[in-house]
């Protein structure tokens, strides 16, 4: 096995930022507003790390596809302790409508291209929240996938991975190479030491475009418009239970 | 070829009326963005040069630059990505780990000595050194971990600036290869933890005057060292201080006393009420034996802890203005939040006139840091640029949060407000590492060559 992981980072708008809808609802403001690695793709990036420590795989290589702002997010990963980064340039209209398919046939290549014994990634992004990539990206490798995970580890040459479902907590086994999707419990994502932030200036960043790894980014999706969400409206007082039990039955929800 | 057609354009318009060079410079500055500019001949007569200025087309307008009131003079704009990436992190660090704890620290007066050994872990203490467990980061760096840290409190970062600057530096900068070895790796986790002991009860201002002596007894081959510090952070609970003591021939040297040694003592100084989060205390020294090989040897004279002070001023230029910067900010929101006579007191201008100050002074601050932080990084900077700046940053942090507590009316009084415990820290911060009057003078003696400290000529 090549003890080699790729961990998928994505940059999107910082979780503490208002969100603004543009004013001919085409899309939201992302212009001069603070962007930062998805959340969950910073515990994806922890978790590998922390198998590498554990001296369980070898190499861990951060990707992300974007404008050349998606660098800045490949850096953090390798201030956070990976030891590469592959930036996947996709800009323009094709960054805008970007989304879960393109990406996992991208991860798929790259995966392939690497030889990765193993791919993680953060179970879905805050921007779009489609929860979709790690499972796609199984699907297109036909590797087994184990998603929502909020614990991981290695068993002789299978995974076990403890997934958070509704009912509860499952545990799988599943055989490498394969895909995992971290959930929030997985583990805390360390700050980036001093010492790590100044290495990772020395760390590579391969530049890559999609048309080299044979990925066509055309979506079949078309945004057709993006609006708000509603005005939170008042609140109706009533004096009695009957007359709580009247408008519940009015609106029809009894 | 654009390039070519400015430059020839440039060459004889330059000749031409005033009116055609505002023209010119919007072309040359825009040139990136410039929508097609027709030109019919590189050179031509007079008469023919006013024909073809009049075909230019107005080159597209500049896209319009926002004002930010968090960041006025896009510093942001002037930091490295290493810089932003390290200010970053360990702002979240502070904000998601200091902040919590800090009310109740400060209330109750607890220091939190677990904070040195995470600061140690994510590499902060030291930064500026290179080798021994130490990030080897720029000035600028240095000062972007002060500000952090001080937004939160100062009590920490006067913890971060005693370790960083006053312990780690002298070992660093005077010491023996042994000793930077036996100390600054533990310093630089944090395992260990050190304080500096060269204020007196009766030498504040004029360490010159101290009254702490070192005897050396050759035929032990140590020194023993009598005397007492005070208002020494970190000493109730410090595992080593780096002393400075006058020699049987009236020099100035650096001593690295260890806790267990016979003869030293730590009292704790009770009723504190400015930085309450960091443990202050006394160094008393009975006739402390001292082995030879704990003396720093490669300084002598007061130049070695006021190049120990110098570095911790830096430091302090930066971080003052980060409370003052939480100050500005929280009474923003205060004022915004709370509605009195019908409207925000934000409204009012008293209010705006407080905070345009305060973002002023902030601003310029800030920008004046950085400029001294970047030469410090080439080598040119003269420590009175740091009187300069820590006597203007502690001077107008201080007046800051006195404003920004009076914003607030009586809920500024309340430490859940924070505002209060920055008054209370910034009186501190102004007066140690030198006073606002004593950098005064400093920067009065190079001014006018004339030295006004003392009473004589």
């Amino acid at each position: 096995m090549s003890g080699r992981v790729l961990v998928g980072v994505k940059r999107v708008i910082d979780y503490a930022v208002k969100i603004r809808v543009k004013p001919d609802n085409s899309s939201v403001v992302t212009d001069g507003v603070k962007h930062s690695m998805n959340p969950f793709c910073e515990i994806a990036v922890e978790e590998a790390v922390k198998l590498k420590e554990k001296k369980l795989i070898k190499e861990v290589v951060a990707v992300s596809c974007g404008p050349q702002q998606a660098q800045e997010t490949i850096r953090t990963a390798l201030a956070m302790g990976a030891d590469r980064g592959i930036h996947v340039e996709v800009t323009g209209k094709d960054y805008e409508t970007l989304g879960p398919l393109q990406v996992s046939k991208i991860m798929a290549a790259l995966a392939k291209k690497e030889d990765a014994q193993l791919v993680i990634l953060g179970k879905q992004a805050i921007d779009d929240d489609c929860n979709q990539t790690g499972q796609m990206t199984a699907a297109l490798l036909d590797w087994p996938q184990g998603t929502f995970a909020s614990e991981v580890s290695f068993d002789g040459d299978k995974i076990k991975v403890v997934r958070e479902i509704d009912g509860g907590l499952e545990t799988i086994k599943i055989k490498t190479p394969a895909v995992v999707t971290a959930d929030l419990r997985l583990n805390t994502p360390r700050y980036a030491t001093l010492p790590n932030i100044m290495k990772a200036k020395k760390k590579k960043i391969a530049n890559v475009k999609p048309a080299d790894l044979g990925v066509d980014l055309t979506s079949r999706l078309e945004v057709v418009r993006v609006d708000e969400p509603p005005q939170r409206q008042a609140g109706v007082k009533v004096e009695t239970v009957d007359d709580l039990v009247g408008k519940l039955k009015e609106a029809g929800t009894v | 070829m654009q390039t070519l057609i400015y430059i020839s354009y440039l060459t004889f318009l330059i000749s031409r009326p005033m009116a055609l060079r505002g023209a010119v410079t919007r072309l040359l500055s825009n040139s990136k963005k410039c929508a097609a500019v027709t030109v019919s001949r590189a050179q031509g007569t007079a008469a023919a040069a006013s024909r073809d200025v009049e075909e230019i087309k107005i080159p597209a307008k500049a896209p319009k630059v926002s004002f930010n009131w968090r960041d006025a003079l896009e510093l942001e704009g002037q930091l490295t990505e290493e810089e932003i990436m390290i200010r970053d992190s360990f702002r979240d660090y502070c904000q998601e780990k200091l902040m919590p704890r800090i009310l109740m620290a400060n209330r109750n007066e607890h220091f939190h000595r677990e904070i040195v050994s995470e600061m140690g872990e994510l590499g902060v203490l030291g930064p500026t050194i290179k080798g021994y467990g130490c990030a080897g980061t720029s000035y600028v760096a240095y000062g972007l971990i002060a500000r952090e840290v001080e937004r939160v409190d100062s009590g920490y970062r006067s913890v971060m600036s005693v370790q960083s600057s006053l312990v780690m530096h002298p070992i660093n900068a005077y010491g023996t290869d042994a000793q930077k070895e036996k100390y600054l790796p533990r310093l630089a986790s944090g395992e260990i933890l050190g304080c500096f002991g060269l204020t007196e009860p009766n030498h504040g201002s004029d360490p010159s005057g101290m009254e702490t002596k070192a005897k050396y007894n050759p035929s032990s081959g140590t020194f023993s060292i009598s005397g007492a510090k005070t208002w020494i952070t970190n000493s109730p609970v410090a595992d080593i201080a780096v002393v400075w003591a006058k020699c049987e021939d009236g020099r100035v040297r650096g001593f690295i006393l260890e806790r267990g040694m016979k003869g030293f003592a730590t009292p704790k100084i009770e009723g504190k009420f400015s930085l309450r989060a960091s443990a202050t205390g006394m160094i008393l020294m009975d006739e402390v034996e001292v082995p030879q090989e704990n003396l720093l040897p490669n300084v002598s004279g007061l130049a070695g802890p006021f190049g120990c002070l110098n570095n911790a001023r830096y430091g302090i230029a930066w971080g003052a203005l980060g409370a003052a910067e939480f100050c500005f900010h929280a009474a923003r929101q205060y004022t915004l939040d709370r509605i009195q006579f019908g409207v925000p007191l934000a409204r009012n201008q008293l209010m705006q006139k407080k905070m345009a100050d305060m973002l002023t002074e902030i601003t310029i601050g800030l920008q004046s840091c950085l400029a001294l932080g970047r030469l410090i990084d080439e080598k040119k900077a003269a420590p009175e640029m740091i009187s300069m700046l820590k006597r203007n940053s502690c001077g107008k942090s201080l007046d800051i949060a006195r404003q920004a507590r009076d914003m607030l009316g009586g809920n500024g009084i309340a430490d859940e407000y924070h505002i209060i415990r920055h008054v209370m820290n910034l009186e501190a911060v102004n007066t140690y590492e030198g006073t606002h009057d004593i950098h005064a003078l400093i920067l009065g003696r190079a001014i006018t060559g004339l030295q006004s400290f003392t009473v004589g000529k």
